[in-house]
């Protein structure tokens, strides 16, 4: 079992292969994914570096919409080139908003990222030429994949599903290779203890941003794949709403843990799936399964099995 | 649990669930998918939806099914958010396997289904309110709508208020897309039946307070007060019109009533406001077809049909039709049969496509608010004033939509 | 289109105040449960709601709008009591995450629950014929009940400033918020002191929902926002600052209103522009301490 823990990304790449086949169908297992990727991307900050950010929508929203308006409005004649404007985007306005909200701490530091997230909803709201405003931005088309020597197309759910998990496997490999580096072990230290980091002479600020553009990147990756994935961007993807989604993903799955945001992913998304169709209160009954999990799993799901597996 | 039994428990749950469907005819069912908002602010107009569209299918199982199969409706909750719309319609098309969608209340979520249906080339008859949805760029061959639309609701209760009510008014919007749509065509149907508009006030959405505005606007003495503020805001407003004296100064009017809210409001609220509105059932004493339908919507549900609960009965009955037309489940094949035969009558009178962008005209009501103790029952909320008969000249023409 | 006269301008001061009211009623309650408990208590919109239920639910019962004004609050403290006892308690000491999750999967059990119990429609309920009427302020007509809240709020403010600041139990619950540590090193039992803020927390909570119902009816998701709302004024008044809060409900309530009349696009971005601008200049908050709650 402790091939788990020394080989995470052989593992996620073994389990998200076979995925689609798990799940009742295979678009909800790419909905895994992508929401997985946004909450990798949160845990990253947070679970990781410790800071609590309340304004994640911005990224994934930014993401979204820059790949949408690359291909739907820009005319931008590839899907590469979409993601890539999506993740320049997330990440410039990551580098920008995190750059302001990192002059605070703590709860103040949640609070600025939540007042700059609404602020891009609200531009998004009114800049309706350019996003679709609250209609949302429609006619994002999904062009086949072009490789050296290949095209792929990207209609049925099974290639699309593909298509995000070589995407979301890269970047889950990136996370790996983030927390490996002498810069991952610094973000643990910041997390246990800012003070004493920035003692040992680590110039904490400018880690914390880049942790910060780093999580921007990811969640912005996710959004872009979102984007293509409905081939709309609502607006509601900018709103509070999703940045509490994803809060409420990795702290079910487990904050700080490497697979946590997967599992609370598709916890949250397979249970509001299939028991949505059950009965029309299943608010509810997901209410109460939440309350449930924090009472008697406190560390989240995989926070409880790894802990329970490991020792931890 | 393991997760096979925990799907199949589900399933049992999901057709107990839905005991409207009746039992199976020999052959394979035909599947409906049929997403709206079960949960989140619209919720008691998406079980209207839900009621009528399930009304359909029983009527049309009854009498043997479509093409001798049973026609299965499965609805999936939107939450009133785009996304989930379309995630839903995905589910609905690639796990279920449905044959046709028909559904969406509010334009933001129609558009995200219907992104969807054209790309799965699947027949999508939208039910709820949006001017774009049968325009360029998001009309496809395949996109049905069957409501009425901003553009048709605002020049029709606005060309009737310049008419019957009076011709200085202020109006009262929500800024956002269907306020906003309101707002220009209201204007524009104001100016030309020779009115005038005194002043036109935006809010944001979710945020009715009018206090300050409202001295302002009753000194400026309107003939009538033209609100378009959907919702929760509606009674708010509305409430506060009437803390002011002014309803009984001014005629107060809106694009459309919503007979839910109006029964939350309650008659000391919505007296003596005047409306538009898709059906009211208490025109089953004039029209046969609507006696017919109010009477088996009364017998299976202990109730009158609301406002939308029709659209989604005439929207299923609509798609049996043209089914039935085409002699097969193709979506393509059903799209030509209804275009070629336009015309159909399942509730309130006749109704048609219009060829150039499969929009569905249709007449509407004026209605207004009954006064307190005046009321006929639970629901006899509204008196008829006046029938606008369906016209195409109310919509915007195929060259206005990008069309033709 | 901008004309705007004196008069327009004191009617939307007066609106903004209420409009305040109903933000500090809120707020005062969250930054006392946050400030003891460090609870984030995402829960409190649900409680808001629950109150302008009751409200609504006793006013059907008895007729009597007073007594429900004054039982609804109450019911919601002694529900707020019993979700204290039976579901955050069992989180004091771990992490601060805990009893958000708890409270969201709450708010969404109640929300739900509100809808399964007085349907999907929402309701509304009036206030008595005395308090439904305009009155002439000079420059302005202005509905009665408006001025009534601003009242009410002020005068439980008063009481609430008089328990907090000059009674034991009040000192205790102060310095509880300081300095848990200390305080039970005094041999003070936290447990109850938590359980009572968290009674007056959802409260007035409770209270905020029954004088907001008449004037924005009643239904189920009508704390969803506002919860979000008042968790910006108690950051802008300074974390752990009654003070504060009260002074930042007003200010927001203000910007807000007055926003509504010169830009309406504007109004509901506002109350985070102020926000953003209020942290970037001042780090913690109007009366916020430096330090407390970073």
């Amino acid at each position: 079992m402790s091939g788990i823990r020394a080989h995470p990304v052989a593992v996620f790449l073994a389990f998200f292969a076979v995925f689609p086949f798990l799940v009742p169908y295979k678009a909800l297992a790419t909905q895994v994914l992508i929401y997985g990727l946004f909450a990798l991307g949160f845990n990253l900050l947070y679970g990781y570096t410790g800071l609590l950010s309340f304004g994640h929508a911005a990224y994934f929203g930014l993401g979204a919409y820059g790949a949408g308006i690359a291909l739907a409005k820009l005319g931008v004649p590839s899907v590469w080139g979409g993601v890539a404007v999506g993740l320049a985007l997330a990440s410039a306005g990551g580098a920008v908003i995190g750059f302001l909200c990192l002059r605070r701490r703590g709860i103040y530091f949640a609070m600025l990222t939540l007042a700059f997230a609404q602020l891009l909803y609200f531009i998004g709201f009114h800049l309706a030429d350019l996003t679709g405003g609250d209609d949302g931005l429609r006619g994002i088309p999904l062009l086949p994949v072009r490789l050296p020597g290949v095209e792929i197309s990207l209609d049925t759910p099974v290639a699309f599903y593909y298509f995000t998990f070589a995407l979301v496997a890269l970047a889950v490999a990136a996370l790996k290779r983030i927390l490996d580096s002498p810069f991952g072990a610094v973000l643990g230290a910041i997390r246990e203890n800012s003070d004493r980091a920035a003692a040992c002479g680590y110039d904490i600020t400018r880690i914390k941003l880049l942790s910060f553009v780093f999580s921007s990147a990811f969640a912005g990756l996710a959004g872009a794949l979102e984007a293509l994935r409905l081939t709309v961007v609502p607006i509601e993807s900018l709103y509070w709403t999703t940045s509490g989604q994803v809060v409420m993903m990795t702290l079910l799955g487990g904050a700080g843990t490497f697979f946590g945001p997967f599992v609370g992913a598709a916890t949250f998304l397979v249970l509001e799936d299939r028991l949505s169709i059950v009965t029309e209160s299943w608010p509810l009954v997901i209410g109460l399964i939440f309350m449930a999990f924090v009472l008697f799993l406190p560390k989240g799901i995989w926070g409880t099995l790894s802990g329970g597996l490991y020792g931890r | 649990m393991n997760r096979r039994s925990f799907l199949t428990t589900a399933a049992g749950a999901a057709t107990l669930a839905f005991p409207t469907v009746l039992r199976a005819q020999s052959k394979e069912p035909i599947r409906v998918g049929f997403p709206l908002p079960l949960t989140g602010p619209f919720a008691a107009l998406a079980n209207d939806l839900q009621r009528g569209a399930t009304l359909a299918a029983e009527e049309l199982n009854a009498r043997g099914g479509v093409l001798g199969r049973r026609l299965e409706v499965l609805f999936r909750d939107d939450q009133l958010k785009p996304a989930v719309g379309a995630q839903r319609t995905k589910e609905l098309i690639e796990n279920e396997q449905v044959q046709f969608i028909v559904g969406g209340l509010a334009a933001h979520v129609q558009m995200a289904i219907n992104e969807q249906t054209k790309k799965s080339k699947v027949l999508f008859i939208s039910v709820s309110q949006s001017d774009e949805i049968s325009a360029k760029p998001d009309t496809s061959p395949l996109t049905f709508h069957e409501a009425l639309n901003p553009t048709i609701t605002c020049r029709a209760v606005g060309g009737w208020a310049a008419q019957n009510l009076g011709k200085k008014w202020w109006i009262v919007y929500a800024d956002y897309a269907w306020g906003k749509q309101c707002n220009a065509v209201l204007t524009d149907v104001l100016k030309r039946h020779g009115g005038t508009l005194l002043g036109s006030t935006p809010y944001p959405l979710g945020n009715a307070e009018f206090v300050a505005h409202l001295p302002k606007i009753r000194a400026a003495k309107p003939d009538v007060l033209m609100s378009a503020t959907p919702g929760a805001d509606n009674v708010a407003f509305l409430k506060q019109v009437i803390s002011f004296g002014m309803k009984k100064e001014m005629r107060v009017a809106q694009p459309l009533l919503w007979l839910p809210t109006v029964k939350e409001g309650g008659p000391d609220v919505y007296a003596d406001v005047y409306g538009g509105i898709n059906f009211y059932w208490e025109v089953e004493d004039t029209i046969p077809q609507a006696k017919r339908y109010v009477a088996a919507f009364r017998k299976r549900f202990n109730m009158p049909p609301g406002d939308y609960g029709c659209y989604g009965y005439s929207g299923i009955r609509e798609l049996a039709r043209g089914i039935e037309l085409a002699k097969s489940t193709d979506s393509d094949a059903v799209a030509k049969a209804l275009r070629a035969n336009p015309v159909y009558d399942h509730y309130k009178g006749k109704q048609w496509w219009r060829a150039c962008d499969d929009k569905s005209f249709q007449d509407l009501w004026i209605v207004r608010g009954r006064e307190p103790g005046k009321l006929l029952g639970e629901w006899g909320l509204l008196d008829v004033v006046s029938r606008i008969p369906a016209n195409e000249e109310l919509d915007r023409t195929c060259v206005e939509k990008g069309l033709a | 289109m901008v004309d705007i006269s004196l008069a327009t301008l004191l009617t939307q001061v007066f609106t903004g105040l209420v409009l305040g009211m109903i933000f500090v009623l809120l707020a005062v309650g969250l930054s006392l449960i946050f400030g003891l408990m460090t609870v984030v208590n995402f829960a409190h919109g649900s409680f808001f709601m629950l109150g302008a239920y009751f409200g609504f639910f006793l006013l059907g019962l008895t007729g009597n709008f007073w007594l429900s004004l004054v039982v609804a609050p109450l019911m919601v403290g002694v529900f707020g009591l019993i979700v204290e006892r039976l579901l955050v308690r069992p989180l004091y000491g771990r992490s601060v995450d805990d009893p958000l999750l708890l409270t969201f999967g709450l708010s969404l059990v109640l929300i739900e629950a509100a809808r399964l119990i007085w349907g999907k429609i929402g309701v509304t309920f009036d206030p008595p014929r005395e308090l439904a009427q305009a009155v002439n302020l000079g420059f302005t007509m202005f509905p009665v009940y408006r001025l009534f809240v601003i009242g009410v709020t002020g005068a439980v403010l008063l009481a609430l400033w008089f328990f907090l600041g000059r009674t034991d139990l009040g000192l205790i619950i102060r310095a509880g918020s300081r300095d848990p540590l200390m305080v039970r090193a005094l041999g003070i039992d936290l447990g109850r002191i938590r359980l009572l803020v968290f009674g007056i927390g959802t409260l007035l909570a409770g209270l905020a929902g029954v004088l907001a119902g008449p004037m924005r009816g009643v239904y189920a998701e009508m704390g969803v926002t506002i919860v979000i709302e008042s968790f910006v004024v108690i950051v802008v008044g300074g974390m752990g600052s009654l003070a504060g809060a009260v002074l930042a409900g007003v200010m927001i309530g203000e910007v807000v209103s007055l926003t509504t009349l010169v830009a309406p696009k504007l109004a509901e971005i506002m109350v985070f522009v102020v926000m953003a601008i209020v942290l970037l200049v001042r780090p913690s908050g109007l009366l916020g301490e430096a330090g407390l709650l970073e």
